[in-house]
């Protein structure tokens, strides 16, 4: 039986990661994943990894890239305008199809903005995490124990499909403390027979990159890199739902949202409307399979998340017009309540009954 | 009929690949890469040898380097480079970068792995101009230089100075060897090769950071011959960036300017 411990979130993630196997950590001081870089700078020599501060963000993602290469399983963590800094190295981290962990605990934007929770870097770790045509996966848990649970998924997930991994983290679950498991600690270490080691003499060289000048090789890359999304999207979509097999209507939401749309679903079951969840843990791949299924019997979709309006673009793709999908939330560091979502919820029940 | 003794005087380093160079005729790179390869051979270390590749000409030497290699975003290599060394630290690592790439965009990761003591090579090619985009005004380009991006010379009033990056890093504590080095003569080319080779033997012995700033040149973007690209630098360079030994733990004391032809 594993232990059970009261842990800050961003503690709990850090804690797991080394039980993952992580090795390599580059940081750069931010609010609100401070504890994090905190939690790794004094434990990470106790296990015999790489803690190391670095200039700047830009710098340890750089420094992610470089471990990667070298085939150490390495993360990075920061909060959202790090997070612009690090996109960058990211594209350069997909492009060389290297495995890597970067954990963004967001806080409100755009600019300095604020150092309260937000989710509104969804967009940015979706669809814009660094220049040309790729995606990384990301992960969006929503309790300590989720994050603390996360992080060997989104190693494993990184080394299987050599790729970038975000785990997505409104400030609010890095700070709160809550009981968690923690995960036994992992030996098995993936084979990495591309890393740069030093050839030994024994083989060919190896090349971490990601240039490629010959056009028809770069499109064949690209297309290959695709390929290896379209089973993520196929294999990996990961969801939780709550009280949807008879609800009409539906709430989406991550993160810290999620723990909230729930307390007020429970309240509008008690109302006698049939609401329930779809909580997205992965955002990519989306849980487009979640919402197919429950899709026909739903009247109406809201999503609610902390920022003005992201996550609800991709419910409008997953819905396909088949149902009107409504949005509400709020930003700055502003957490709704149960008590605004309910509301929402009656309004829309409202609407429902009023056109059938 | 009298057998003819063969004695090979000089063929491709081993560390080198067969590749032909992408350089643009009279360039230097290629001579900065063949001592870089020669001291990998000679010190017996290309089998754990690891390269970082910055973004400028060299982009592509991964290509010509058969050790194992990685290319990294423009002025991130000494970041690269650091991690790689943390995680294998037996490894004999090294970076290889121009001036754009050093001084300008990765001056932050260059001064910052120079003050951590980061136990890797940095060889620095310093032509005073941007080669692969074209010949754009460098952080080293001289006051007055003409280039694409500095059409009338380089305006110091406007464009600020150059950048003297061995005397800056000099002063850092982190620091085992800084040297400024040419590649105009066979002189100068044996003292390049002395110093580099210095440099990877700190390395091996875990002295700390050393970097090899080496003169070189850009006929193409300079708009002269090979021959006369060398006397160019001899006449312009050289004055601004005194050849010299400007750090150096393993020496009795730091020169602090002047070359050290031995």
């Amino acid at each position: 039986m594993a232990e059970k411990v009261l842990m800050k979130g961003n503690e709990a993630l850090a804690e797991a990661a080394l039980r993952a196997g992580c090795r390599a950590f580059f940081g750069y001081p931010i609010t609100p994943q401070t504890e994090l870089a905190a939690y790794m700078a004094k434990r990470m020599p106790k296990e015999g990894g790489v803690y190391l501060q670095a200039e700047s963000e830009i710098s340890a993602i750089n420094m992610v890239y470089g471990a990667a290469g070298a085939g150490a399983r390495c993360m990075t963590s920061t909060s959202s305008p790090g997070m612009s800094l690090k996109s960058e190295g990211i594209s350069y981290i997909a492009g060389a199809d290297l495995p890597a962990v970067i954990v963004n605990v967001m806080r409100g934007g755009p600019g300095l903005g604020g150092i309260q929770p937000s989710q509104s870097d969804y967009w940015q770790a979706t669809r814009a995490t660094g220049h040309g045509d790729f995606h990384p996966i990301v992960f969006a848990p929503s309790t300590v124990q989720e994050m603390a649970s996360s992080i060997n998924d989104a190693f494993e997930l990184a080394d299987t499909y050599r790729t970038p991994v975000i785990v997505l983290i409104d400030g609010m679950l890095g700070q709160m403390m809550e009981p968690v498991e923690l995960p036994e600690k992992k030996e098995k270490k993936a084979k990495k027979p591309w890393a740069v080691t030093g050839h030994g003499g024994k083989r060919e060289q190896n090349i971490i990159n990601s240039l490629n000048l010959d056009t028809p090789a770069l499109e064949r890359m690209n297309i290959e890199r695709f390929e290896r999304y379209k089973k993520i999207k196929a294999k990996e979509q990961r969801v939780e739902t709550y009280l949807t097999e008879d609800a009409d209507l539906i709430i989406v939401a991550f993160g810290a949202c999620a723990r909230v749309s729930r307390t007020a679903i429970d309240k509008a079951r008690e109302a006698g409307i049939k609401v329930g969840l779809i909580r997205p843990i992965t955002l990519v791949p989306f849980p487009v399979d979640a919402i197919e299924k429950v899709v026909d019997q739903t009247k109406a979709f809201l999503t609610v998340e902390m920022n003005m309006g992201q996550m609800v673009e991709d419910v409008r793709l997953a819905v396909a017009g088949r149902a009107p999908v409504e949005f509400f939330g709020h930003t700055g560091g502003i957490i709704p309540t149960p008590n605004e979502i309910f509301e929402q919820v009656e309004i829309l029940d409202k609407q429902k009954g009023g056109e059938a | 009929m009298a057998q003819t003794k063969e004695k090979v005087l000089f063929e491709r380093p081993k560390s080198l690949s067969d590749k032909p160079f992408t350089y643009c005729p009279g360039c230097t790179h290629g001579v900065a890469h063949r001592l870089i390869a020669e001291t990998l051979d000679e010190l017996d270390i290309a089998d754990r040898a690891i390269g970082v590749a910055p973004v400028g000409c060299s982009v592509l030497a991964y290509e010509f380097f058969n050790t194992d290699m990685l290319q990294a975003a423009h002025g991130r290599a000494p970041a690269v480079a650091t991690a790689v060394k943390r995680v294998h630290p037996d490894a004999i690592v090294f970076t290889y970068q121009g001036d754009g790439d050093l001084a300008s965009i990765g001056t932050a990761e260059t001064v910052h792995a120079a003050t951590r003591g980061e136990n890797i090579v940095v060889v620095f090619i310093n032509n005073a101009i941007y080669g692969m985009t074209g010949g754009q005004m460098a952080p080293t380009s001289l006051p007055g230089q003409i280039t694409q991006t500095s059409p009338t010379g380089r305006n110091v009033e406007t464009d600020g100075y150059p950048i003297r990056m061995v005397e800056m890093l000099s002063t850092l504590d982190g620091v085992a060897l800084a040297q400024r080095v040419a590649l105009d003569t066979p002189a100068h080319i044996r003292e390049a090769k002395r110093a580099i080779k210095k440099a990877f033997q700190n390395q091996i012995d875990g002295k700390g950071y050393s970097i090899i700033e080496v003169m070189s040149t850009c006929p193409t973007n300079w708009g002269l011959s090979g021959t006369d690209a060398i006397g160019w630098l001899q006449d312009n360079m050289l004055p601004y960036y005194p050849l010299g030994v400007y750090k150096d733990v393993a020496a009795k004391g730091d020169a602090k300017e002047g070359a050290t032809d031995e």
